[in-house]
């Protein structure tokens, strides 16, 4: 029997080094090329490369003349909207993926820990009960309310001591319990207008963001996607359960908290942000996954990648698929993703 | 000096499932953990590793504490392999042994060649590396625990504490899984239910029941009739096997 073992050299790491960054470079180029696309598309069309002049412009690197109507839509609305699609598709993935990995199983997602359900009940008390007043206070209110269902969560699975089934049935009873308390509200105080909106708001909606939410959303999330790379080689160690995890020298109770919180922190903020969008941290995971393989210095990036430009063509679908008309962007990515999820288990179903 | 198990008491609710164990380990031989089901054999494993504290006792590691280690610096020198570790990861063998160096490795610090000495050691040691690209989940189960073994000599141990690593593999995997563990230079604890595989190849046997240790010693010693009657409730005969030199068991009928 003769095999041929490869060790790899420092001169062998270059190549793939420079592979990598390449890669990146590609994958920034594609973001941005779906952002510029979906920055022309609305009730005024607006080519790719006048929104290239404008955001040149705007950053003083040329002085292009411009329709300065234009300007303002591509600037003060399409462009912030695009750009928050694209750091919460990034930012959901990667908290499914981290997600996916801690609880070691294949159907969970960000909003396990009963995140969701706390956002919507939160919000809930704040249009319908009226406590505090506009915008601002609905996105706060959704932000305690996930949080609250997180500690929740924490709380009745013993912390960090608890393992991932326990993990996963306290977030089940979690999720219930604030479900049910939104439905209690809505039924009791509530109008039916006010119930409606409510319910839209949830479906999830890029409506109405601008520039400060992009920026708090892309601090989060940027933020985010860098401590989640620090945890990359731990979540790796993973693999074969908390136990094993333990004997390679991982500190489990610790980990499980920074990264369970750090995706609780994310998550809130992108719901309390633009709502319960489903389905992106579920499938976009299992998709980078497919392409790139489980190992997580890999993983994570590619779902941020993937993640963000997922976001992005489910805006602009939501967008385009009923004219005069935007879906809630929930329904389009559910729409969007079961099709081509269904894709990826085939496959899946003939590799193995 | 080695691993020491020094009085270790370990407790669920109020049920004490190790009471009261010592032992040490001998420096590059391997012993050999033998008790009904529920003897606390696992349990013991797992306070040896320390992945569990014991409630009283210690557990000694060259004569300190196991509880003053960081985490990371005793995986560094104590490797476990569990009863059943899987995966649904689609990894690759070396991926897993890759894993071996976990603790070696900060969390900046990249692929160095002494990481890679050790896991196409480890790889060639446990006859893996023809398979190391292949799939996990295509293995099969005697090659998963190779993998296994290969991952836990890539973390380059002093110790290596298996539970029960034959369990559910034909009679031709077990064997070449014991003598690849015995043949390796370091101090190695491990749980098993084949007394004969013990026997033949184990340089002493520790023997519980209940949380307590009943007997140890050499197999010779360890395995009388007495014992066999009094912790397993089997009869049998005992008899130096003429093919191995070491205790041979025939079971009565």
């Amino acid at each position: 029997m003769s095999t041929t073992v490869s060790v790899s050299q420092p001169a062998e790491r270059l190549p793939r080094l420079v592979w990598g960054a390449g890669l990146l470079l590609g994958s920034l180029l594609a973001i941005g090329l779906v952002v510029g696309i979906s920055v022309g598309i609305g009730d005024m069309p607006i080519p790719l490369s006048t929104t290239y002049a404008v955001i040149t412009n705007k950053l003083g690197w040329t002085s292009f003349e411009l329709n300065r109507i234009h300007a303002a839509i591509v600037w003060d609305y399409r462009l912030s909207r695009s750009l928050v699609a694209a750091f919460c598709g990034a930012g959901l993935a990667l908290a499914g993926a981290i997600m996916q990995s801690m609880l070691r199983n294949p159907l969970a997602e960000p909003y396990v820990l009963g995140i969701s359900a706390g956002a919507s009940t939160g919000a809930v008390l704040i249009v319908m009960l009226g406590l505090g007043a506009g915008a601002v206070s609905l996105s706060m209110g959704a932000f305690v309310g996930a949080f609250a269902a997180f500690l929740f969560v924490a709380l009745l699975s013993n912390g960090a001591r608890g393992g991932a089934d326990r993990t996963i049935l306290a977030g089940v009873a979690a999720s219930q319990l604030f479900n049910a308390a939104t439905s209690y509200i809505v039924t009791t105080a509530g109008n039916a207008q006010q119930a409606r909106d409510v319910m839209f708001w949830l479906l999830g909606s890029f409506g109405g963001v601008r520039w400060p939410d992009l920026f708090l959303v892309s601090v989060v999330v940027g933020l985010g996607l860098v401590a989640c790379l620090c945890y990359a080689r731990v979540l790796d160690a993973f693999a074969f359960g908390d136990e094993a995890a333990a004997s390679l020298g991982v500190n489990v109770a610790q980990t499980r908290i920074v990264l369970f919180a750090l995706t609780a922190v994310m998550t809130a903020t992108i719901v309390s942000m633009v709502g319960t969008i489903g389905f992106v941290g579920l499938v976009v995971p299992h998709a980078a996954r497919f392409v790139v393989g489980p190992r997580h210095a890999r993983l994570l990036p590619a779902c941020a990648i993937v993640g963000a430009i997922f976001m992005v063509v489910a805006d602009i679908a939501s967008r385009v698929l009923i004219p005069q008309q935007s879906l809630p962007i929930g329904v389009v990515t559910a729409l969007v993703g079961v099709p081509f999820f269904a894709v990826i288990l085939y496959r899946l179903q003939r590799a193995s | 000096m080695s691993i020491k198990a020094d009085n270790l008491v370990w407790k669920i609710g109020t049920k004490r499932v190790i009471d009261g164990v010592s032992f040490e380990a001998e420096p590059g031989k391997l012993l050999g953990l033998l008790g009904p089901n529920g003897s606390g054999k696992t349990s013991l494993l797992r306070l040896l590793a320390g992945l569990k504290r014991p409630h009283a006792g210690r557990v000694m590691l060259d004569g300190q504490d196991i509880s003053s280690f960081r985490r990371r610096a005793i995986a560094q020198r104590v490797a476990f392999i569990e009863q059943h570790a899987t995966t649904n990861a689609n990894l690759k063998v070396i991926d897993v042994v890759k894993l071996g160096r976990f603790p070696h490795r900060t969390m900046l610090s990249g692929w160095t060649r002494e990481d890679d000495r050790a896991v196409n050691e480890a790889l060639e040691r446990t006859g893996m590396s023809g398979k190391r690209d292949d799939a996990w989940q295509s293995l099969s189960g005697g090659e998963k625990q190779r993998t296994h073994v290969a991952r836990a000599l890539a973390q380059s141990p002093s110790e290596l504490i298996l539970d029960e690593p034959t369990n559910h593999l034909d009679v031709q995997h077990q064997i070449s899984l014991l003598r690849l563990i015995s043949s390796l230079p370091i101090t190695s604890i491990i749980a098993l239910h084949d007394l004969n595989h013990a026997a033949m190849y184990c340089d002493r046997l520790i023997v519980m029941q209940a949380g307590w240790i009943v007997a140890s010693g050499t197999p010779q010693d360890v395995l009388t009739q007495r014992l066999l009657r009094e912790v397993f409730s089997v009869d049998a005969h005992i008899e130096t096997s003429p093919h191995h030199a070491r205790p041979h068991i025939h079971f009565q009928r």
